[in-house]
């Protein structure tokens, strides 16, 4: 069955529904409106739900209520005046957001950054997951009524922010990546500290497989709870971990390390065949351990050298298109830059991940209850900048 | 006659509104700056309240406060009787609930023959006041949860009623006093040294009643009706300032109160082995302070669900109820019935 039947059943059984509704039991369906101010959607995302009882006949994510204009305002900023703005669309996971722009900036300037560059620029980009992803281990958990773990993720994520506050001088927003390299070397006795609060995140994760993972009750609300078939998630270009719990074995780190160095070390990319909400808080739980072996092994063999290129004072890019895509916290982000040969891209394309990830959500929603809306949408975790940009 | 000072009938009605008074708000008090405040805080690596007296032992006093300056809001399409009237209806099953609850042989409001099927009764009451908030409100987040809440009560209602049975046929009196007053007499295989707190024997029906209670408060693993992830805050999410404070010593009342319940029940009430005669004069003064202890036990135990577990989903609840919990119950008394004959 290809999609747009599913989407014809689909619109034909809400059809159907209403009419049964109204005819039977001379009732009518309810619309909720979930949000754009609502605990559940932390942020501003709108979902229009049309309810027959508690059940969902049909969902309408409403996206555009935080939208402010990377694309239009990246045209009037200078290259490196862009990575302060980039900063700001995956709010959790900032230095994750600069690294496909100045990489798409160094494909057009054919200029690449030194190894010790590539290095350090790998590990900050894991850090930025372990900090993002570990709060939504907590987060998930808080949606379904659970308050205790999220606090313990506030806690154990702040170890992460130290350590890129040292390198960088900025917890959330580093803005710390350069074309042609990075701003500074890292600080002396960094490794050795990035590895004790490695641990502790460690302990983190194993804290969140027995007290959430583990728990009855969180594996009855999620198993089998929003389930999201291989073939589905591909035609809605899903990415990252949603896609990855669907069982489609596409990680970007692995097929396509652009400027990257993952192909320096042993790592695994994790799959679940289920798909449902608890494959999706699985994989990213795994994700989150494998970040961390990644880091340690990747401090081990830090290269020497400079940590930035010869580039030119003033960053003109040669005229050209570009465009770089990598597996960022949230999934797949890339940047599409025409570049006219000015100080300013001439137009940027931003390819964010949560933005197809919500876009899934009217399929999955259909049928589902309304407690199981929050479950599911907290389990395809999405960061509202990273939605409306 | 109270203490042996001859009072007059008023004077008495005014003695019991005042006990009334302190035996709803000084458990809900104790709970929400004890457990609520700061056993949670320790449980989630945070301090709690620090800054409003010594340990933020204030805290309550500033939260009162703020609620009472704030604002009484109605919603414009509220159903404003029943909008304004529903935090009373609820607080009134609080108040009628504490009636029955012995804190030694005097030291009771009402000492009524039925007095547990009294309390069952009046706590179903605050499962009106719940619906009128709901429904009055004019808002779908409240109208379902009012939906949810009252089926939720009902279906653990029967569970709950069904674990005091087995408590019922042991004691063979519906009187809460004679409860007590049949473990402290009763005996462990001919040994009679701590008497026979039901705990003991009917462990099956405690465990039942504390997950029963546990929905009957709406707290975690059944917070369904409340569900600030989901329904924004259910019934209460269009209620400001005081009412909402109403609801809130509602919420803590009730859990104290079942709380001293179930220590009537199932952990020997205002008795403690060894030290004093059932008969002695003492436990009219130590009573409602053994009475303190053993609730602050039971409600620990609430309030440690309620910061660990996430929540059911409305269809697990029922089916909890109804086909494990109600079934699980009824052959505990089944079981009870037949040990009580043998024995």
């Amino acid at each position: 069955m290809t999609i747009t039947d599913r989407q014809q059943l689909a619109y034909i059984a809400g059809q159907a529904a209403d009419a049964r509704l109204n005819l039977e039991l001379e009732t009518e369906g309810m619309v909720l409106n979930i949000g754009p101010q609502h605990p559940a959607t932390h942020g501003t995302l709108r979902v229009i739900v049309r309810l027959d009882g508690e059940q969902v006949v049909a969902a309408e994510p409403v996206m555009g209520y935080m939208h402010r204009g990377y694309e239009k305002l990246t045209e009037v900023r200078t290259y490196p005046q862009v990575t302060t703005l980039i900063n700001r669309i995956d709010w959790l996971g900032s230095f994750a957001n600069e690294v496909p722009f100045i990489l798409a900036a160094e494909k057009l300037m054919e200029v690449e950054a030194p190894p010790r560059a590539q290095w350090i620029r790998t590990i900050l980009f894991e850090l930025s997951r372990i900090a993002n992803i570990t709060l939504f281990l907590g987060d998930m958990a808080a949606q379904l009524g659970a308050l205790t773990p999220v606090f313990y993720a506030f806690r154990d994520r702040e170890y992460i922010l130290n350590q890129i506050e040292a390198v960088t001088g900025g917890r959330f927003h580093p803005n710390f990546d350069r074309i042609g390299g990075l701003k500074d070397d890292l600080p002396k006795g960094w490794g050795e500290e990035t590895k004790g609060a490695l641990r502790k995140l460690s302990e983190f994760c194993d804290i969140m497989e027995n007290l959430v993972l583990g728990n009855e009750i969180f594996a009855a609300r999620t198993r089998g709870i929003g389930v999201i078939p291989a073939d589905v998630a591909q035609a809605y270009g899903l990415s990252g971990a949603n896609l990855r719990a669907s069982g489609v074995d596409f990680d970007l780190r692995r097929d396509n390390p652009v400027g990257l160095v993952y192909d320096k070390v042993d790592w695994k990319v994790w799959t679940h065949p289920d798909g449902d909400s608890f494959a999706r808080y699985w994989v990213r739980l795994q994700e989150t351990r494998e970040a961390i072996a990644i880091v340690e092994k990747l401090l081990d063999g830090i290269p020497a050298g400079p940590v930035m290129a010869k580039v030119p004072r003033i960053i003109k890019v040669p005229a050209g298109e570009a465009w770089v895509e990598t597996e960022n916290p949230l999934g797949a982000m890339g940047y599409y830059i025409v570049s006219k040969g000015d100080l300013t891209p001439f137009r940027v394309k931003i390819r964010s991940a949560s933005f197809n990830n919500v876009a899934v959500a009217p399929w999955v929603l259909r049928g589902v209850y309304v407690p199981d809306v929050i479950t599911i949408l907290a389990s395809l975790y999405f960061i509202l900048g990273d939605i409306d940009r | 006659m109270i203490l042996g000072v001859e009072l007059a009938y008023w004077q008495v009605t005014i003695l019991k509104i005042v006990l009334g008074m302190t035996a709803v708000l000084l458990p809900a008090g104790t709970l929400v700056y004890a457990y609520l405040f700061k056993a949670v805080s320790f449980m989630q690596s945070r301090l709690g309240p620090m800054e409003a007296g010594p340990y933020g032992s204030m805290q309550l006093l500033a939260e009162v406060g703020k609620f009472l300056q704030k604002e009484d809001i109605v919603p414009t399409k509220a159903d404003r009787l029943l909008f304004k009237l529903a935090p009373y209806v609820v607080l009134v099953s609080t108040f009628l609930l504490v009636l029955v609850v012995p804190f030694s042989v005097d030291d009771t409001f009402l000492n009524l023959d039925t007095g547990i099927y009294f309390a069952m009764a009046v706590s179903s009451v605050s499962v009106i006041g719940i619906l009128m908030a709901g429904w009055a409100s004019a808002n779908k987040y409240s109208l379902m949860g009012g939906i949810r809440a009252a089926g939720q009560l009902i279906a653990y209602e029967l569970p709950m009623i069904l674990a005091i049975v087995g408590v019922v046929i042991q004691a063979g009196t519906l009187n809460m006093n004679g409860i007590v007053s049949a473990q402290w007499h009763g005996e462990i295989f001919g040994w009679g040294g701590i008497g026979n707190p039901y705990i003991l024997t009917q462990f099956v029906g405690f465990f039942i009643f504390l997950i029963a209670v546990q929905a009957e408060l709406t707290q975690t693993p059944f917070d369904m009706p409340i569900a600030e992830s989901e329904l924004v805050a259910g019934y209460l999410t269009e209620y400001s300032g005081l009412r909402f404070l109403l609801f809130f010593i509602g919420e803590f009342a009730t859990m104290g109160i079942f709380s001293l319940i179930a220590s009537v029940l199932f952990l020997g009430g205002w008795t403690i082995p060894w030290f004093f005669d059932f008969d002695s004069n003492a436990y009219n003064v130590i009573g409602p302070l053994v009475m303190m202890g053993k609730m602050m036990i039971v409600a620990f135990l609430v309030v440690w669900a309620r910061f660990s577990f996430p929540r059911f989903r409305e269809d697990q609840l029922q089916r909890l109820a109804w086909k494990f919990l109600i079934p699980i119950s009824l052959i505990n008394i089944a079981a009870t019935a037949v040990l009580k004959v043998v024995f």
